[in-house]
């Protein structure tokens, strides 16, 4: 590992040439928005809510899978990434079939969350009102694809915390969605260790926990955090 | 000074964001001395006046009646509010649009047919009971709308926050804990 020198929104930082632009940022307290970026799993830049501008790329890059590179010139803020970011959370409300009023995590929401912190009073393109139905087969948890914005947290922890591999992605464009095992019912996916990783994972009420209601959805990300450290850091720190 | 004209009303929703309104509480004492509420569900006005400052509309946009009236008020209207989720997103009304993009016909099926123990039919009377639109959208899917006041219902100091930057002749922006779907 390499010691690197860049610049990020005028200042000067040191980072290491592993490190990606967002891990960079992080660490010198730049707020980078993200939703589909979840810590101790790889990052696959799903939803665009981090697109930066990097000097002399025309297009924006996402912070979580751009390398920091040896004199790189990034900008977090500007109106571009502005109008960008707020262009990519309308689409994502505009989607699906996202009610707040009555969804588990109202409140508790990282989409809800972001939306009001980016200043989004209301979606400017037509919604989809797609049809989409709930999964409530298993008997601890329920996946309601109304309200999936496709981070795809849940199968990264799945695959790579629990190492169960039961959820996945299947189908293309705006008919992808999450599946367990061979595209069947949670309930009789036998992959499935009913962690509950994929449920502390989500950002939305996608994942819940069955007999929650409105806005009691509480997600306990600690335990991700414990397990992750566990393993990378043979610490075992509750 | 003339006191502002503005005006309410109530679409596809639950009146929930007029009751919010009415927890203004003593403010709408306040308020008084500087608005005139010239339509509303809460006064008797029938017919919609003409130069209306601002006019709060609660309700998504579900039936052609709600249709009609909102491109009279929008002609008669200065500045339209979004007033609470249904209204700026569809919210809770467009959970019908599940049953079909062009669902007007088969809304009615499954509550009047499907669902009925006694008597199955939709009922029908012209000039009374509205048509619905094919499907419900929020009200900027069919007009202009000047401002979004979220919430669900928005809470009172919300719409006071709103209504004070109105007063004093801002465009009002919202932001915290005053911008917040749900």
């Amino acid at each position: 590992m390499a010691a690197i020198t860049l610049t990020i929104n005028d200042k000067q930082v040191s980072a290491e040439d592993s490190q990606t632009v967002l891990n960079v940022a992080q660490e010198q307290g730049i707020p980078i928005p993200t939703l589909c970026h979840l810590e101790g799993v790889y990052d696959v830049g799903a939803c665009r809510l981090c697109l930066v501008e990097v000097a002399g790329v025309n297009k924006l890059l996402p912070a979580c899978t751009t390398k920091a590179a040896e004199g790189m010139v990034v900008r977090t803020e500007s109106e571009r990434l502005r109008k960008y970011r707020r262009m990519t959370l309308e689409l994502l409300f505009a989607e699906r079939n996202h009610v707040c009023a009555i969804c588990v995590a109202n409140g508790n929401c990282e989409l809800q969350t972001m939306a009001c912190n980016q200043g989004m009073d209301h979606v400017r393109y037509d919604y989809c009102f797609p049809k989409w139905d709930m999964d409530l087969t298993h008997e601890r948890f329920g996946m309601d694809h109304n309200r999936c914005i496709l981070c795809t947290r849940c199968v990264r922890v799945c695959w790579h915390i629990e190492g169960a591999g039961t959820k996945n992605v299947a189908g293309r464009g705006a008919r992808s969605h999450i599946i367990t095992d061979m595209f069947q019912p949670w309930g009789t996916a036998e992959s499935c260790t009913s962690c509950g990783k994929c449920v502390m994972a989500c950002p939305t009420g996608a994942l819940f926990e069955r007999g929650s209601t409105t806005a009691e959805m509480q997600r306990d990300r600690t335990k991700l955090e414990f397990i992750v450290t566990a393993r990378e850091k043979k610490q075992w720190i509750a | 000074m003339d006191r502002l004209k503005v005006a309410t009303i109530w679409f596809g929703g639950c009146s929930g964001c007029h009751m919010s309104f009415l927890d203004l509480d003593e403010f709408l004492i306040d308020l008084a001395d500087k608005i005139e509420i010239v339509f509303s569900p809460v006064v008797d006005a029938k017919e919609y006046p003409e130069n209306v400052d601002v006019c709060l509309i609660e309700g998504a946009l579900c039936n052609e009646e709600n249709l009609e009236w909102l491109h009279k008020i929008r002609k008669r209207t200065k500045a339209i509010v979004a007033f609470g989720d249904c209204a700026v997103t569809g919210n809770v009304p467009t959970m019908r649009n599940a049953l079909g993009l062009n669902n007007d016909v088969n809304v009615l099926d499954r509550a009047y047919r499907e669902c009925a123990d006694h008597n199955a039919g939709i009922p029908n009377e012209a000039g009374i009971v509205p048509t619905l639109l094919k499907r419900v959208v929020p009200i900027q899917e069919a007009v202009h709308v000047d401002l979004f006041l979220p919430g669900c219902p928005p809470p009172a100091d919300r719409i006071k926050s709103l209504l004070v930057q109105v007063l004093e002749g801002k465009s009002p922006v919202l932001e915290g804990a005053d911008l917040k779907f749900g």
